[in-house]
């Protein structure tokens, strides 16, 4: 990439034995990486196939593939996009904070500090949900909204009182979510040239005029693209939402009650260690269409991140 | 002729008009606080987070209308926004904080020596112990297996990384370094149980359907592992600095001994903080787990066959099925926990400190 134009001479220079070992080593190793890699939606294929199109007589339940699949992409991107509408304002305003507003020797602890929430393995993220998120909000958010807001068909239904929600997960998926998509803002944010904010500062303008004037604009594809990283990350979790939500079969639109679609990766979590026969190829096909769903998303967000800005993705 | 003449204190305070004091956000601070406390506690009793709402809510609404009459609407702005800013973080810091407290508080009270030396395989007096409350089984079994398959992914996924790293930046050009690269980036994105499914189905083509085993577990955490590797890695070589390799270089020594002795040393501290925050990263994976290596009862030292136990599967099973009566169940899902925590939190702090120690000293 950066290699003066000498050391091409030198690469061209005969070159001993260990040296050729060492290059095709290191090339051996490039090279299994992409066979590898490129091998997962191969083997994906192979095996899920007969779940895609085998006997349904071999399978539990009557539904073909398309039906059993539908409720569970539903319920995947239902619950990521109600993550993403929580974790994207919440996580812009974190990364200001961090990036403007925080006293400057705090602001790198500061960032350690929700860099930390990335740590916590996703089980504990779930134990935690279900014994202190869904009995807290229960207790005193849902009945609430379910007897104010039920108007709204997404606050309509039976609110659950175990908690065991569509929204728990979401608020627990959004926690997840929060730090990938506040580091990338806050990077972006740093990067914001100065002269443009002193130049708003100079006109007179106060700290959030400046930072509408030039924060913002030159962060937004950051911000965007930080959002679809996330929005990534949400698709595939497992493992809060397996704990997390009571799940049902079918299409609910409803927020608070006990019945929800479940996730991909949540429905593969629960059924397959228990699972045999075409089943388990159906739930290996299952995982295809979310492998699918999070690159597509994934390859969207690095689009997004290298029309706006470069350096910010990593 | 007499404004220029003004007296020096009607100067200072043409620099001040117009600017709210600054006790004023204190005391409006403290207001609405005790406002909260009071009205929370007069209505539902002592609910600090509910008084921690209103006390947010009321000083936002209050800052903002003092500076509307005092400053102007531009200002009022400002403050609010600032405010709003300072909610949104600390209302971030507040499932932190309960998540290290809740794992603390309930995992602790399992960190017996019971814990540390024994397995799941529970004996009939050990059943009869346990519905009488007793705190029987230990996670021994779990820790092993989390060692043994976290060491697998190690061993796979450091070199080949390692030395992918060094190919796109010391010997890459063309089509084949930018496809790796790319491949790189996607599968930083590829969701956990994907990895798992993968490593099932892999297995499952070679050694018949059903197949569960530590390797298998191990190569599915392995392809998680292998691309924050690749990214870290490369990272830390392109910041070596080109000199240092010609220099090497102009001194006749071969291109392979420069990587080896002059560009890795260099670049050392960097890689291992990358491997280390891998490590950190699969050793909480819990999907990829449940699906390729399962859960044992015992203690199994073969990653090639039979099943074997992690730490987050552990808990995820002790949690779901806690057996009778739960609390036994619950308490070794939250001490497993609680020993997750710990090692990723070890890990973490381990990483920040090799990033400082063993730097070189001119990039220091």
């Amino acid at each position: 990439m950066s290699q003066p134009v000498a050391q091409e001479k030198i690469n061209k220079a005969p070159t001993s034995v260990p040296d050729r070992l060492f290059s095709s080593l290191s090339r051996a190793s490039a090279v299994t990486i992409l066979l590898v890699l490129s091998g997962v939606a191969f083997f994906l294929t192979i095996v899920g196939w007969s779940g895609m199109f085998g006997d349904i007589e071999g399978m539990s339940g009557s539904d073909n593939f398309l039906e059993y699949v539908g409720p569970l992409v539903f319920g995947t991107v239902y619950s990521a996009t109600l993550a993403l509408l929580i974790a994207t304002p919440l996580a812009f305003a974190v990364a200001l904070f961090i990036s403007h507003y925080a006293p400057r020797r705090l602001a790198q602890t500061l960032g350690y500090v929700v860099d930390l929430l990335a740590a916590i393995p996703s089980v504990v993220f779930g134990i935690w949900g279900i014994t202190v998120v869904a009995p807290l909000m229960s207790k005193n958010v849902y009945p609430w909204a379910n007897d104010n807001l039920s108007f709204i068909p997404f606050f309509s239904g039976t609110a659950s009182t175990s908690g065991r929600t569509m929204l728990t997960a979401g608020m627990v998926l959004a926690m997840m979510i929060l730090p990938i998509i506040t580091a990338i803002s806050r990077e972006v944010f740093l990067q914001t040239p100065r002269l443009h904010e002193e130049a708003s500062l100079a006109l007179g303008a106060t700290k959030w005029e400046m930072i509408r004037q030039a924060v913002v604009p030159y962060g937004r594809s950051g911000v965007i693209s930080g959002a679809m990283l996330g929005l990534g990350r949400a698709l595939g979790e497992t493992m809060a939402v397996a704990i997390i939500l009571s799940p049902s079969d079918g299409y609910f639109w409803s927020i608070l009650t006990n019945q929800n679609s479940n996730t991909i990766a949540s429905n593969i979590a629960l059924k397959f260690p228990e699972a045999y026969g075409l089943d388990v190829n159906r739930l290996i096909a299952t995982g295809l269409v979310l492998f699918l769903l999070s690159f597509g998303v994934n390859m969207l967000a690095r689009r997004v991140a290298n029309s706006g800005f470069s350096g910010a993705a990593g | 002729m007499t404004a220029t003449m003004s007296p020096p204190q009607s100067q200072v305070s043409s620099l001040t008009t117009g600017k709210m004091h600054r006790a004023i956000p204190f005391a409006i601070c403290a207001f609405s606080v005790a406002v909260g406390v009071v009205a929370v506690y007069s209505i539902g009793g002592f609910k600090w987070g509910w008084m921690a709402i209103v006390g947010a809510h009321l000083y936002l609404l209050l800052v903002t209308i003092a500076s509307r009459v005092i400053e102007d609407r531009r200002q009022a702005t400002d403050r609010a926004m600032r405010t709003v800013m300072t909610i949104a973080f600390t209302t971030v810091t507040i499932p932190l904080i309960s998540v290290f407290w809740k794992v603390i508080a309930e995992g602790a009270s399992r960190f017996d020596r019971k814990f540390f030396t024994g397995g799941m395989r529970i004996t009939p007096e050990d059943m009869l112990a346990q519905m009488e409350g007793a705190a029987v089984g230990g996670a021994l079994h779990a820790m092993v297996g989390t060692l043994i398959i976290t060491a697998i992914a190690g061993i796979i996924s450091v070199p080949l990384g390692l030395l992918t790293a060094i190919y796109l930046v010391e010997y890459g050009k063309g089509k084949l370094a930018s496809a790796v690269t790319r491949m790189v980036d996607v599968m930083t994105g590829i969701p956990s149980i994907v990895a798992g499914l993968f490593a099932y189905a892999l297995f499952e083509l070679f050694l018949g359907p059903g197949t569960r085993s530590g390797l298998s577990g191990g190569v599915a955490l392995s392809l998680l592992m292998t691309p924050v590797v690749v990214r870290s890695s490369e990272e830390m070589l392109r910041l070596v600095p080109n000199e240092l390799r010609e220099a090497s270089l102009a001194l006749g020594v071969a291109k392979w001994r420069t990587i080896l002795k002059v560009v890795l040393p260099t670049a050392i501290a960097g890689i291992l903080t990358g491997i280390t925050l891998a490590v950190a990263r699969v050793i909480g994976e819990t999907a990829p787990l449940l699906v390729t290596a399962g859960v044992a009862q015992d203690i199994n030292l073969n990653p090639f066959s039979g099943r074997m136990t992690t730490l987050p599967v552990f808990s995820y099973y002790e949690y779901v099925q806690p057996g009778v009566p739960p609390e036994t169940g619950i308490a070794r899902a939250w001490g497993a926990a609680l020993m997750l925590v710990m090692i990723v939190a070890v890990l973490f702090t381990a990483a920040r400190i090799m990033s400082h120690v063993l730097k070189p000293k001119g990039l220091k």
